[in-house]
């Protein structure tokens, strides 16, 4: 048999590739597994709060709500605002709605303090100039993730997030979690931190830790695709806001307001509020 | 061969000088055993997640899976062994509850401490 040059490594390098081919099957067997989802998983097409304002304000304990979430994530409490670490904390009115505020709102408005956290758009900027992946939007409902085994610290998602829901590690956590927290891991100088709609404790069937923590309902957690959730029933009847709309973000973190200066409207109209609301 | 005398006895010293650390031993007989580093087995179970033979070779790869699975897909559960995925719940959870397991076989065999400790908390609070 003759075989001429050009045939020959023909031959040898479609063998090689075969080879190599049928070996990948042999070197990754043995190491992967299968995996199940937790039966116990609270599931929703689309997760979504619902931030009742008068009642945070008259009836929560907003300070309890926030020590809830940063202990059970290890975030740690840095004093120093140019280095603090925040996944839920407090904004005045005007700051939170700046497109909806205007200078004739009753003045007792403005300063008010909103409960503020990472809104899991559903249209997130920060996932966009991602370069690692390390942040996504999960498709299956709709929690914008952070993968903090592949964050490199690069900053763009605190550039890119209009709504300052992102903090950076300027130094090591660790000496500022008062109690470290064994469940939740904490993170390292260089990544970049948010709220995970505590999307541990969703795998696990249990509310967010803020959420869990209202004594009154202040906060409501639930599915915005389905019509019938709690949710979607306080939209319908309740007059809420969602933060920057201009910027079509559309946050997944809704505000009632209807009611947060009834107080003033109150004074205003006398005891005949009701009437005058037509409710 | 020309000079083929003092080619091979050139050979022959190359070949002792460069055998002469293992000449050395058989020559003195000192033992060069390495001890066996005994890490126990933890109390009240008799089985890892998978063969120890597999974990020995593998557990790197093992753990790398399952923070992927647990991270990026959101599982939770390990079928073949129906432990939950966590490096500190479940495997420390058995294994002395302390990274000291890891770290006593690393240092044993010159493996660089993995850095998950410096955000995984251990539950004993060694750092
Ligand atoms: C149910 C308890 C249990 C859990 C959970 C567990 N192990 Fe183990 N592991 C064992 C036991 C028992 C052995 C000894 C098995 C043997 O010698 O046959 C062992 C052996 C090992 C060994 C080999 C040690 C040696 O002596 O050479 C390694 C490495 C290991 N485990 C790593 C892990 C890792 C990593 C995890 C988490 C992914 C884990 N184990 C989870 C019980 C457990
Ligand atoms: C029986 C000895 C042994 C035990 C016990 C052990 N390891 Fe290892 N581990 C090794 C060796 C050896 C390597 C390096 C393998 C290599 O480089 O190919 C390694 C590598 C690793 C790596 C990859 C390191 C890198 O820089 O790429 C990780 C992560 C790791 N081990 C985690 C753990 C954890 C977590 C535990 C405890 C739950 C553990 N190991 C317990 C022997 C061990
Ligand atoms: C920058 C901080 C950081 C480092 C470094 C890190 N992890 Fe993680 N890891 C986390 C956080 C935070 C979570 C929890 C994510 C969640 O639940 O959504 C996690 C989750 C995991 C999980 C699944 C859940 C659990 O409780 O264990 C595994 C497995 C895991 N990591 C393995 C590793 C291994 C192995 C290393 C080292 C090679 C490592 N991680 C290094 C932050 C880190």
């Amino acid at each position: 048999m003759s075989m001429d040059r050009r045939k020959f490594f023909h031959l040898a390098t479609c063998g090689t590739l075969g080879l190599a081919g049928a070996s990948l099957p042999i070197v990754r067997a043995g190491v992967r597994g299968s995996w199940l989802p937790s039966g116990e998983a609270l599931a929703a097409k689309r997760w979504a709060m619902v931030v009742d304002l008068k009642k945070v304000l008259e009836k929560e304990d907003s300070a309890k709500l926030i020590k809830a979430c940063h202990s059970a994530h290890n975030v740690p409490s840095i004093d120093d605002p140019q280095e603090e670490v925040k996944w839920i904390w407090e904004e005045h009115f005007e700051e939170v709605f700046p497109e909806q505020s205007h200078e004739f709102l009753p003045e007792s408005l403005h300063e008010k303090p909103v409960l503020v956290f990472c809104n899991h758009c559903d249209n997130p900027p920060c996932v966009r100039v991602c370069p690692t992946q390390a942040t996504w939007k999960r498709e299956d409902d709709g929690v914008v993730m952070m993968d903090w085994h592949r964050c490199i610290g690069c900053r763009y998602c605190i550039a890119a997030c209009p709504y300052g829901s992102r903090s950076f590690n300027w130094r090591d956590p660790r000496p500022s979690i008062a109690e470290q927290n064994p469940s939740f891991p904490t993170r390292t100088r260089g990544v970049v931190e948010k709220c995970n709609f505590c999307e541990e404790r969703l795998r696990r069937g249990e509310l967010p830790a803020c959420v869990e923590a209202c004594e009154h309902g202040g906060l409501v957690f639930g599915d915005l695709e389905d019509p019938d959730s709690e949710v979607r029933k306080l939209l319908r009847v309740r007059h809420s806001l969602r933060r920057r709309p201009g910027l079509g973000t559309k946050p997944s973190v809704f505000y009632l307001v209807d009611d947060v200066c009834e107080d003033t409207v109150k004074e205003i109209l006398g005891e005949d509020l009701q009437e005058a609301n037509g409710r | 061969m020309y000079d083929a005398g003092k080619v091979i006895a050139g050979l022959l010293i190359a070949l002792v000088l460069f055998t002469l650390p293992v000449l050395y031993h058989v020559v003195s007989g000192e033992s060069v055993a390495i001890e066996k580093l005994e890490l126990g087995v933890p109390e009240g179970v008799t089985e890892c997640v998978r063969s120890a033979d597999f974990m020995r070779r593998e557990h790197m790869h093992l753990l790398v899976d399952w923070r992927d699975a647990v991270v990026r897909e959101g599982k939770r559960i390990d079928e073949e062994s129906g432990f939950r995925m966590s490096l500190t719940a479940t495997c420390l959870g058995c294994h002395q509850k302390s990274q000291e397991f890891c770290f006593r076989c690393h240092e044993f065999s010159g493996v660089k401490t993995p850095y998950c400790w410096e955000c995984h908390v251990d539950p004993t609070g060694s750092q």
